[in-house]
Order: structure tokens, then sequence, then C-alpha cells
């Protein structure tokens, strides 16, 4: 059951609609569950909660003719009310330190409380960018380790620590192929990418400039190689394939994909948002891939979502670390690591650099946390994450299979997520009812209508987090409220009716959306 | 007048040398709640099988293919403040763009209406 509002009662609802008490508050409140206005609506807007002295002076006239003539509308809150705001809000949120987060493609995955520990230590957590390099050593040899972890782990050549986030490593990826095509004179625009593929695969080849075209699956919801072959040729700058994929499926011809496109001058980009699934049992750099992203949130355990930056260092081939972005963490003969800069690449001989990812040399605090998971766990305990990610996402599917439609459950075993779809529900009943019903468990959902290959999918991703009694708890919730909807249970169509809100209007939502607090609407 | 259809559910009205191009019932009933439409600029050139408009719904944004080629000669401006017209009425009303055919040889490729039903009832 939710802990939040088990009645699901609110104001609007009146006395009559299923509160389960004839007690009226006078608030609004119920019991210690709050409704809580938006900070605009808590004191009064002409209020201001800090003292601040009256404008003037050479600033205000600097301003000229943008000087404000009324002051904004502003939140009047004061210290208090403003902690309190927010701290309400939160008990509202549902987060990866309240319950399970299935949500399959994303790698929830419990942060480890010594990841924060070592990352609130004053010497990384206190350096700036700008500060002079000679007072940061220890953080460029943290940086260093974590790219040596990194390099070893997947095989690879070198590896780009800058990029922010998952598809921000893609782009990194696609613009050093594209730099290697330069180099070589070629002209190649096209960028295949398969059916399956995250969203983001298509939409980054397009902003790198090129043209997407998509390779079909198969009926196990692979890649279909003899399509690629065929689409394959002189204008075709690369591939990129996520492995494992979106339905959860290894790709086992990758190899062969790679050798493939190599054999026609195109390179390989890997989305390695699913390395977590084989970390410490496949390198990528024996299935001949040139560049892939890792995310650091993802396989690595730093925060994700709302709670905390993205990182997305890239790993290259030999073919292709000569173009690789600065900066980056070389060791050199003082057995020191040191930051290679446009003012020393050329002194280690690194001129072909396509340019910069972003402004300086990545997530610090990421990279830390990173480390910190890695080697806590060393590598055998990375094996042992794989292992377990993948067990858990096969004891879903094998534990739900009997209910819920599993697309490519006889094919084999699932990696790390497992897929299931609405496809023999009755009538009238179909994913969404199961992922709302989910809420009234007490659950957060897993992905639903995605990957979109699969019609009414739903992504389970239980990660190596799990334990086996938690796994229980939500198979059975899961099983419970597949039966209500196999069993016509049309109660399930107003899930979640325990939540602090019930089904929201989506369509409404997303065509007539509200996205500015007026003082006046209407 | 004859209605034609691909295998990405869209259907083809062509009236003269004019094709006026929606999607069909049975891909908006897929879609669900459409909630925007993205519609190709008139006066641009479109090749067939190129993806020239966008379908958003709550659940997917899905790409149109033009089932010929030819120029946009008119986009169904209404779309812009009802999308949902989509869903109420795929066949008529919420129709997409009209193409001016450069080859109506295209048309023989696609599915008359009897070999679409098929189509879609083997899905």
């Amino acid at each position: 059951m939710s802990a939040l509002n088990p009645s699901g009662w609110q104001p609007s609802m009146g006395d009559a609609q299923g509160s389960g008490s004839e007690l009226v508050t006078s608030s609004g409140d119920r019991g210690l569950m709050f409704e809580e206005p938006l900070s605009f609506e808590i004191g009064a807007l002409d209020k201001c909660g800090v003292d601040m002295d009256e404008p003037g002076g050479e600033p205000v006239a600097a301003l000229g003719a943008f000087l404000r003539k009324s002051a904004p509308d502003l939140p009047g809150l004061t210290e208090p009310e403003t902690v309190r705001h927010y701290s309400r809000l939160s008990r509202q949120n549902y987060g990866i330190d309240l319950g399970p987060f299935p949500l399959g493609s994303c790698t929830m995955k419990h942060n480890p409380r010594l990841n924060e520990k070592l990352a609130r230590l004053p010497g990384f957590a206190d350096v700036h960018p700008l500060q002079p390099p000679t007072t940061v050593r220890g953080a460029f040899e943290a940086m260093d380790e974590l790219s040596k972890w990194l390099i070893a782990l997947t095989g690879m050549a070198a590896v780009a620590m800058s990029p922010k986030a998952g598809a921000h490593g893609e782009l990194c990826g696609l613009l050093c192929i594209r730099a290697a095509h330069d180099h070589a004179g070629e002209a190649r625009d096209v960028i295949l990418v398969p059916e399956s593929a995250h969203g983001t695969n298509p939409a980054t080849a397009a902003f790198a400039g090129f043209k997407v075209e998509s390779i079909p699956a198969t009926a196990s919801g692979r890649v279909d190689l003899a399509a690629m072959k065929a689409k394959l040729g002189p204008h075709v700058a690369g591939v990129m394939i996520t492995n494992p994929n979106t339905c959860g499926l290894f790709e086992p011809e990758m190899k062969a994909i790679s050798d493939t496109v190599h054999a026609v001058g195109g390179y390989v980009y890997c989305d390695g948002a699913n390395f977590n699934a084989i970390v410490g049992k496949v390198r990528p750099g024996d299935l001949g891939i040139d560049a892939m992203h890792i995310n650091l949130h993802k396989t690595f355990s730093t925060p994700h979502g709302g709670g905390g930056p993205g990182s997305g260092p890239v790993v290259l081939s030999e073919a292709l670390c000569p173009f690789a972005p600065l900066p980056f963490t070389v060791r050199t003969g003082d057995g020191e690591a040191h930051l290679v800069e446009e003012s020393n690449a050329a002194a280690i001989g690194h001129t072909l650099a396509f340019g910069r990812m972003t402004a300086f040399h990545g997530q610090m605090g990421m990279f830390t946390r990173a480390l910190t998971y890695i080697l806590s766990h060393g590598a055998d305990g990375l094996q042992q994450v794989a292992e377990d990610a993948v067990l858990n996402a096969n004891y879903v599917l094998r534990s739900c299979d009997d209910l819920l439609a599993a697309p490519f459950g006889s094919a084999g075993p699932c990696m790390h997520e497992a897929l299931f779809s609405d496809s023999n529900l009755p009538e009238g009943f179909g994913t969404l009812d199961i992922a709302k019903g989910l809420i009234d468990e007490g659950f957060h959902p897993m992905t639903v209508y995605f990957p979109l290959v699969v019609k009414g999918a739903m992504l389970v991703e239980p990660t190596e987090t799990e334990s086996k009694a938690g796994l229980d708890r939500f198979i059975a919730s899961l099983r419970h409220v597949a039966r209500r909807a196999l069993n016509g249970d049309e109660t399930l169509h107003a899930a979640p009716v325990l939540a602090p809100r019930r089904r929201l209007d989506e369509t409404l939502a997303a065509r007539k959306p509200v996205l500015v607090w007026q003082r006046d609407p209407g | 007048m004859s209605r034609f259809f691909t295998n990405d559910h869209e259907w083809i009205e062509v009236s003269g040398e004019v094709g006026t191009v929606g999607i069909t019932d049975y891909a908006q009933g897929q879609l669900g709640d459409i909630t925007f439409v993205e519609l190709p600029e008139v006066g641009s050139t479109v090749r067939k099988g190129a993806s020239v408009s966008v379908v958003d719904s709550v659940k997917a944004a899905s790409d149109v293919y033009t089932p010929v080629s030819g120029e946009v000669v008119e986009i169904n401006e209404a779309l812009g403040d009802a999308p949902e017209t989509v869903n109420g009425d795929a066949d008529g009303a919420g129709w997409l763009f009209k193409v001016a055919l450069s080859d109506r040889g295209e048309l023989d490729a696609l599915m008359d209406e009897a070999a679409y039903s098929a189509y879609i009832a083997g899905l």
C-alpha cells in the first residue's frame, strides 16, 4: 500500500468519493498528508522573505530602458515557509531511496552511500576547474584511474572523459567518426540505426549532420544482418547499435556486424546504455566496436535523473582515438597524471582532436562516485553486478510470463531487462492499466510503450540492486494487477485510486499544457 | 476517385493530379490520442517514402511517409488547433497534406482497400 495518502482523498473530491471516512477537515489536508499549494499561493507576492537594500546608483542607471516599471510577481515566502514547501513536496516524490524503480532502459540502481562519502572529501568536492593544475593532482589521479578502468573493462584504446550524458557521448562518438572520415578525405553522410534503437541515436546522428536510415529487426528482436548489408555502401559513415539492445536482448551477431561495416569503410558506434548487463563479462573492443559511451549514472551507480548530473565517457578504438576531444588525462614520464589541453596536446602528438565537448574536463563528482563503485566492487564484484542484473531480470520474466505475454520469451533468456506486452490482455485492457495498477500497489511503474517495436511494451529492469525478497514483492503485485486485467476487472481503469492523484488526463496535458503561473488566470 | 494504402498505414485519395494523404483509422487507433501534428511546407518537393510529417500521440511520435513523389500543394491547417480531428475522422477531415503527383505510376505499388484490410487483419 502506498505510504502516501492511503485513501487517495483530495479536497476537490469532497467527502462523497471513497474517502472511507466521514471526517472532513477544515484545512483540506488530511492527517499529515498535505495538499501543498504553489509557492506563488503561499504568503504574499508583494512581500519578500529576505531584507535587501533599496536599489540605486550606477547599476540601475546602466539598465536604461530595461529597468522594470513594476515589481515582478515573485513568491514572497519566508525561509521557514520555503523549507516547509519543498520538504512537503519531497514527501510526495518517489525515488530510488523509497522503493524499487523498475524502469527499463534506464538502469535506476541504488546509489551507494560510500560513493557519496568519498565524493564529499574536500579534495574532490571543493576543486574548481580553473585551479592551477599543481593544486589538483589528486583529482587528475582519480580521473586517470577511472579512465584506466573504463579502458580495461571495455577493451578499447582510449577514453574521452568529458561528455556529460549518454546522448552527449553519442555526439562525441559520431564527431570522432566524422573527423576520421574527413581526415581520410571521405564524404560519407549516412548513419544506419536499427528500429529498436534508443530515440537518442537517430536524433544524435541527425544533430551531427548525418542522414539516418533505419535497419529492420528480425522476428527474434535482433538486427537484421542481411537487411543491414543491403544498406551498406561508400556513403555509409557508420552504424549505431545498442548492445544489449532495448528489447533486453544480446546481439549475437555483433562481431559479424562490425566486420561487415568495417569492410566497407564504416565505423561502429555502440550505445553503451546497457553495459551494466555485460560489464566484466564481454569487452566491446573484442566485438569490433569503434566508439561507445558508458553511462556512469547507469552502469556505475552514480545518481540519475533528478538525482544528479549524468556522465557519459566515450571509449574509442585505435582507429578513432587520434580524433578524441580535449581535454583528457595522460600519465607522462614523471609518473603523474596530467590534463592534456590545447596548449600541450602537440607535445604528446595528439594533433587531430576534433575539438572539445565541454568547457572543462567533465563531471568530477560523478567520476569520484563511479571510481568508488568500481574499486569497492573490484573486477570480480563487477562481474557479479552483470550476473545478478541478468539473473534478476530473468527471474521477473519467468515469474510473470504465464500471465503477461513475453514477446521474445521463447527465444531464451533475456539480458538485464524483462520485456512484456499487453497482447494477451482482454479487449479494453492495456499496458497503461497495468502501470497505473502498480502505483496503487505502491510501486513505481515500469517503462511503458517502449521499445516502439513491441506494441504495448512493458519493460522491467530490476538491476542487481533488488534482493530476492524485494523482487518477490514486486512480482506478486505485478501478477495481482495482471490477474485483475485478465479477469476483466473494470475498476482497474480507475487506477490509481490510492495515490495522491488519480489517473491524469495525459491528452489534455499534452494538448493544452499550463506551463506558467499567472496572477489572474482567465 | 480512388483510394490507395501503404504498409506504413497512410492512405492517399487521388483526384485528378492531386493526392490527399492521411493516416488510416487503424493507425490512429494504434497511436492513441493525438496531441500534435507536424506538417510539411507547402511548395516543398517530396520523394516517395520520405518522412514528411510527424504525428505525436500520448504514446509515441510517429513519422508519416509520403506514398507518392511530387509537390506539397496544401496542408490541413485546421489540425494545428485540433489535432484530435485525426482521431475522430482519420479517413476524412483528419487528412494531413495534398501532393501534386509527379509520377502516377507510383500508385501501382500501393494497396487497394481490400488488400489493406487483409494486411491489417494479419497484423
